[in-house]
């Protein structure tokens, strides 16, 4: 099955993408991941395009909306994380 | 979607999180992996027909618009609680897409059933998680909880067999006691091992991200969905590994406390400023411990002052120490710190700084309690037993600046406080650590 393999080979890079990450940075690592994960937003866009009864495109936009605040409020809180960790002289005050 | 893209898309996300290795220039990890997400959100945009592509711009935008409202009131103190609230958000969203899948599928497919299952214990699991991280007293045993969580458990699969197919009650109560066997079942789970709970989570809505490709056949969800779930898989177990504890005990052990004894009833020595000040000026080297109280008192600004200080006036060699449990997620306190600017060469983690107590002058322990609590090498029955802990205990010198003599976060008692070579410099962190800087000035 090709899935499984795609699935077996996207575990293996996720495993070696974070082995090198200290401490220090596992709060933004695991605020990162979980704003990408708000990826799931377009499964819901996806299934907007074939007609359905009202009651499951209100369930859609629903998922959307929380999907969205999943995504940008995860990206936000990341860069207001990762800012503290730049070199000093690229910091605005 | 066109293989350009889509190639384009998970490239770039498998190399923003590589720059998250380097701290100086992660933060560009972040914004490639923005555009990365943002690029495939307005590829799917652009398919729908002019009305729904409308009300869904309107959609998101509102979402974006809450989202950097939310977290623009987050303080650094409450990280955790934001980070948890997102991913509840994502769960939710999940599981409300693939409610819209099992209609496509009438109703009748196991695997997406297991998916509302699985969205639905993220989404109140990480509101639960959030109960507990901020501290509300549970009026219920964490015994009685899992007991409970059990039981919906079996509830939710004698739903599943008792009431047919067709029945949108089926569903409806299916989602009902999922949802409430993940509120249950994290509400059990230690305050103490949150960080794990949070991490499994993030793990968790990033497998349900692939199961969602899987079923839909969108080869991005899949390769983003298991990248996220793997890394998310892995932290928690490096988490587990730092408490020297397995996951299977996190999740299934409940707590058995052996009763402290009032702890007011010994001697411990209390200290003024002064006292502190004039044991650090004539310290060769310190080392400061940082805990969650003083991310609670938000002393990390004065903390900077004082290390200042201390280099730079009495040519003191000052070190921070950082537990990987301490704070309420993993890395929380490295925010804080480097928040007040303290330069990372400063800020040690526990393998590279334990054998440097021994030859410290003092140990300046400040809102931290089990970090330090030598009892996890001793005590058997306590619930931090075999975590390994920082060496404080080693230094010549033990300052304690805390509120009281209250138990941390496990909720047992700490045998240094009593020590001869301790002093406790009561009172809130910030201010405490204001008047010692004022003495050493």
């Amino acid at each position: 099955m090709l899935l499984l393999n795609i699935f077996i080979l996207s575990a293996f890079v996720g495993y070696f993408s974070i082995s090198n990450i200290t401490q220090t940075l596992h709060s933004p690592l695991m605020s990162l991941t979980n704003a990408i994960s708000g990826i799931i937003i377009i499964g819901g866009l996806n299934l907007l395009n074939p007609p359905l009864p009202l009651i499951y495109q209100i369930l859609l936009y629903l998922a959307i909306f929380f999907a969205s605040i999943n995504i940008f409020g995860g990206f936000y809180i990341t860069y207001k994380m990762l800012h503290l960790f730049k070199p000093k002289d690229k910091k605005n005050d | 979607m066109t293989d350009i893209i889509l190639i384009t898309i998970y490239s770039a996300l498998i190399i923003s999180i590589h720059y998250l290795s380097n701290p100086k220039i992660a933060y560009k990890g972040n914004i490639i992996a923005f555009f990365s997400v943002s690029l495939a959100l307005i590829y799917n945009l652009i398919y729908l027909s002019a009305t729904k592509l409308l009300i869904s711009v309107f959609i998101i935008s509102l979402g974006a618009l809450i989202g950097i409202i939310l977290t623009n009131k987050t303080q650094t103190k409450s990280l955790p609680q934001n980070v948890a609230l997102l991913n509840g958000l994502g769960g939710l969203s999940s599981t409300l897409i693939s409610i819209t899948e099992l209609y496509l599928n009438n109703f009748s497919s196991p695997f997406i059933l297991s998916i509302i299952y699985l969205g639905s214990i993220t989404f109140t699991g990480s509101l639960a998680s959030i109960i507990r991280l901020n501290n509300t007293p549970l009026l219920i045993s964490s015994q009685k909880l899992k007991y409970l969580s059990l039981l919906l458990l079996l509830l939710t699969i004698a739903n599943l067999i008792i009431i047919p197919h067709s029945s949108l009650i089926r569903l409806f109560t299916f989602i009902a006691l999922s949802s409430l066997t993940g509120f249950i079942f994290v509400l059990s789970i230690g305050k103490a091992d949150m960080p794990i709970i949070i991490s499994l989570l993030n793990s968790l809505s990033g497998f349900i991200t692939s199961f969602i490709g899987i079923n839909t056949n969108s080869i991005l969800l899949l390769i983003t969905g298991t990248l996220i779930g793997a890394s998310g898989a892995i932290l928690t177990i490096i988490m587990t590994k730092s408490m020297n504890r397995s996951l299977f005990s996190v999740l299934f052990h409940h707590q058995t406390y052996s009763i402290s004894s009032n702890s007011t009833a010994q001697n411990i020595n209390k200290a003024s400023p002064k006292d502190v000040a004039f044991l650090l000026e004539n310290a060769n080297k310190v080392i400061i411990v940082p805990g969650y109280g003083m991310a609670v008192s938000n002393a990390e600004d004065e903390l900077k002052t004082l290390s200042d200080i201390l280099t730079t006036k009495y040519n003191t060699d000052t070190k921070f120490a950082i537990h990987p449990i301490a704070g309420r997620m993993p890395g929380h306190l490295n925010v804080l710190l480097a928040k007040a600017d303290i330069p990372l060469s400063q800020i040690y983690e526990l393998k590279d700084i334990n054998q440097e107590f021994k030859t410290a002058d003092v140990a300046f322990i400040i809102g931290a309690n089990d970090i330090i609590n030598p009892r996890a090498q001793t005590d058997s029955t306590s619930p931090i037993y075999q975590m390994p802990i920082l060496n404080a205990k080693d230094a010549k010198k033990i300052i304690f600046a805390k509120r009281s003599l209250s138990p941390g976060y496990s909720g047992i008692d700490n045998p240094l406080f009593y020590q001869e070579n301790t002093l406790f410099l009561l009172g809130d962190a910030k201010e405490m650590t204001k008047k010692v800087i004022k003495e050493l000035e």
